[in-house]
């Protein structure tokens, strides 16, 4: 498959690998293996670990190719979540944003409401917002209406590895939301990739199951391959999967109009 | 707090089987982590021959919740005076110690020296003194370190909501108080004199942090002051009350034991009860137990644990630890101008705590945090 025959936007800028790396658990080799591996054209980066003096910020392990999606990630409400956003861009990581609120140390889920105060801050300064929400159909209008470039419901509980738990609401979102929908949080492993990629979401965002895997290149190039194949099989229109029961070749209303 | 402490004392932990513990590992599984009644059957003596299965299921645990991610922090000790009265501890009122408190210059001289080595992170510490350490001391001293560090955290005397809104203003974000033990005899017996005396306005200090803005509490029992199984089981019912009720909080647990080592020079003999030492293996139980039952919360191992114990802990459970660490007055920089609190036992220094974690291939991360 040619990434280049497949491209998507985020705001004006265009990208052809659907693999994001996302920010919870980072060492060099993951984003070496990310980059190398599973392609990734972007990586999210948690502010508060970005604008360390250490030296070994791992700011300056990400290769100037690849595009540094900043999240507000430690923000309580949509105020602190645009101090942040704000001090992202002082820092010159361009107009991206993932806007991250979370008021929630046990469950780590964010908070639509706030998230989606700070996207209309956000946007109306020329962010290009992706808020990070439970994929609840509401308050994704309120996100697309506060001017959202994109949508990144979660799958799961973030570090929970437990696939696409909100499969059905991420499919009400495909089916009403007219933005990339990126699936962030809950993808443990190549399959789930797979699975949300068929049902047609534009990417897919995942940390921990590549993090923690027993080897680590080896799970990037797994992500790389399940998310082309998940592309694919979408592009050529999957054909009808029952989730259970069979169907009948010879349709019991045949008789009519014989 | 009378939920706490009355569902401490009415734990009787002898009556959990094997099965109890089986059914607890069982649940670890779940994302959402340990029961009230898992937590206990994991504290229990029961769950001892299974301690590699606890310590495999920590692992697992600590893996989702934090990667191979060890934040390193340092303690800067700025003042030993000290108005309670603990019969176990180095700084005690009344102990014939060498006294001091840092100037501010002195401060910012500890800090420029700390900083050298790359860490971000600094814990402030007192005693416990209204007359040398009060809230506008610590204040100043936080906002000095704020010029240095990016997250400080304080442990001194508890405080009331103003002092620590104005501590918070100044930059601190972290607060650890530890109740010592949750036996309120106990508590009485080791805490003869000194505010310290009253358990109640202790035990409602991480509440009164977090109402003055703080980030985070810490909590910790010093095990072996009275039936660590209580006290561990009270430590993970205080910090989950306290999450429920701010959920934004960041809750840390801290894992400090009283050593079996009777004898030892920094250890009283007679601290007025009945020691009950925690061997190593028992503690290394308490910390998988806090691991699985607070799967969210950081986990801290102090000093007087040995290297070997530290080095391995941290695969295991913690997400914490202390670096270059001097615990008297001062000593970072120039030597110490007072005397430590209790004798540490890992002695190592940021690069050596790094190279150790990088082997074990874990990252260290000097900070993770933003002051908002």
């Amino acid at each position: 498959m040619s990434n280049i025959a497949d491209p998507w936007k985020l705001g004006d800028y265009e990208f052809t690998s659907r693999f994001i790396l996302g920010s919870g658990k980072y060492s060099v080799d993951l984003i070496d293996a990310s980059v190398k591996h599973a392609g990734a054209q972007i990586i999210t980066l948690a502010l508060r670990r970005a604008s360390s003096t250490a030296d070994d910020n791992i700011m300056n392990y990400i290769p100037e190719t690849v595009t540094i999606l900043p999240n507000t990630s430690g923000a309580r409400n949509a105020e602190e979540a645009v101090k942040v956003a704000r001090l992202a861009r002082k820092l010159g990581c361009k107009d991206f944003v993932k806007v991250e609120v979370v008021h929630d140390s046990k469950y780590l889920l964010p908070d639509n409401y706030e998230t989606a105060k700070a996207t209309e801050i956000l946007a109306n300064e020329g962010f290009v917002v992706l808020p990070y929400m439970y994929p609840d159909l509401n308050a994704a209008r309120d996100m697309v209406n506060a001017g959202a470039a994109a949508i990144m419901p979660l799958g799961a509980p973030i570090g929970s590895n437990k696939g696409l738990r909100t499969k059905d609401f991420i499919r009400i979102l495909l089916d009403e939301i007219d933005l990339p929908i990126i699936v962030d949080a809950g993808i443990g492993k190549p399959s789930h990739a797979t699975e949300a990629m068929e049902m047609g979401v534009t990417a897919v965002m995942a940390n921990t199951a590549i993090a923690t895997a027993g080897n680590v290149v080896q799970m990037s190039n797994a992500f790389r391959l399940a998310i082309e194949a998940g592309r694919l099989g979408y592009l050529a229109e999957t054909g009808r999967v029952l989730e259970a029961g069979a169907s009948a070749s010879s349709p019991l209303t045949g008789f009519l109009g014989e | 707090m009378l939920a706490v402490l009355e569902q401490r004392n009415a734990f009787d932990y002898e009556k959990f089987t094997h099965v109890d513990v089986k059914h607890a590992l069982e649940e670890t599984l779940d994302f959402r982590g340990l029961s009230l009644q898992g937590f206990m059957a994991l504290l229990s003596p029961a769950a001892a021959p299974l301690l590699e299965e606890l310590a495999q299921a920590a692992q697992r645990v600590k893996k989702v919740h934090f990667g191979n991610n060890i934040s390193l922090f340092t303690p800067l000790y700025i003042a030993n005076y000290c108005e309670d009265e603990c019969t176990y501890c180095g700084f005690s009122r009344f102990n014939k110690i060498k006294r001091a408190k840092l100037t501010d210059w002195q401060i910012e001289s500890e800090c420029k020296e700390i900083v050298k080595s790359g860490l971000e992170e600094v814990l402030i510490l007192t005693g416990e003194s209204q007359a040398f350490s009060n809230y506008k001391y610590i204040g100043q001293a936080c906002k000095t370190a704020k010029k240095y560090f990016r997250a400080i955290g304080i442990e001194v005397q508890p405080m009331n909501v103003d002092e620590y809104k104005y501590l918070h203003n100044s930059g601190a974000d972290f607060v650890t108080v530890f109740q010592e033990t949750y036996d309120t005899d106990v508590y009485d017996i080791v805490h003869p004199g000194g505010r310290k005396r009253i358990f109640p306005y202790r035990f409602d200090t991480a509440e009164r942090a977090l109402l003055g803005g703080f980030r985070g509490v810490a909590f910790g029992a010093l095990l072996g002051l009275a039936d660590f199984r209580k006290d561990a089981l009270a430590v993970g019912l205080h910090a989950m009350q306290i999450q429920k009720k701010f959920p934004h909080a960041e809750i840390s647990i801290s894992c400090p034991r009283i050593r079996p080592i009777l004898g030892d020079d920094n250890l009283p003999s007679d601290i007025g009860v009945p020691l009950t030492p925690v061997t190593e293996e028992q503690l290394l139980q308490i910390i998988c137990a806090y691991r699985l039952f607070l799967p969210f919360a950081n986990i801290t191992v102090s000093t007087r644990e040995n290297e070997k114990f530290r080095n391995e802990i941290f695969k295991i459970a913690a997400t914490k630890i202390s670096a270059g660490v001097s615990v008297g007055v001062g000593g970072h920089g120039e030597e110490a101008v007072g005397d430590e609190q209790f004798e540490i036992d890992d002695v190592r220094s940021v690069p050596e705590i790094c190279k150790m974690l990088k082997n074990a291939k874990l990252q260290p991360v000097m900070s993770e945090y933003m002051y908002l």
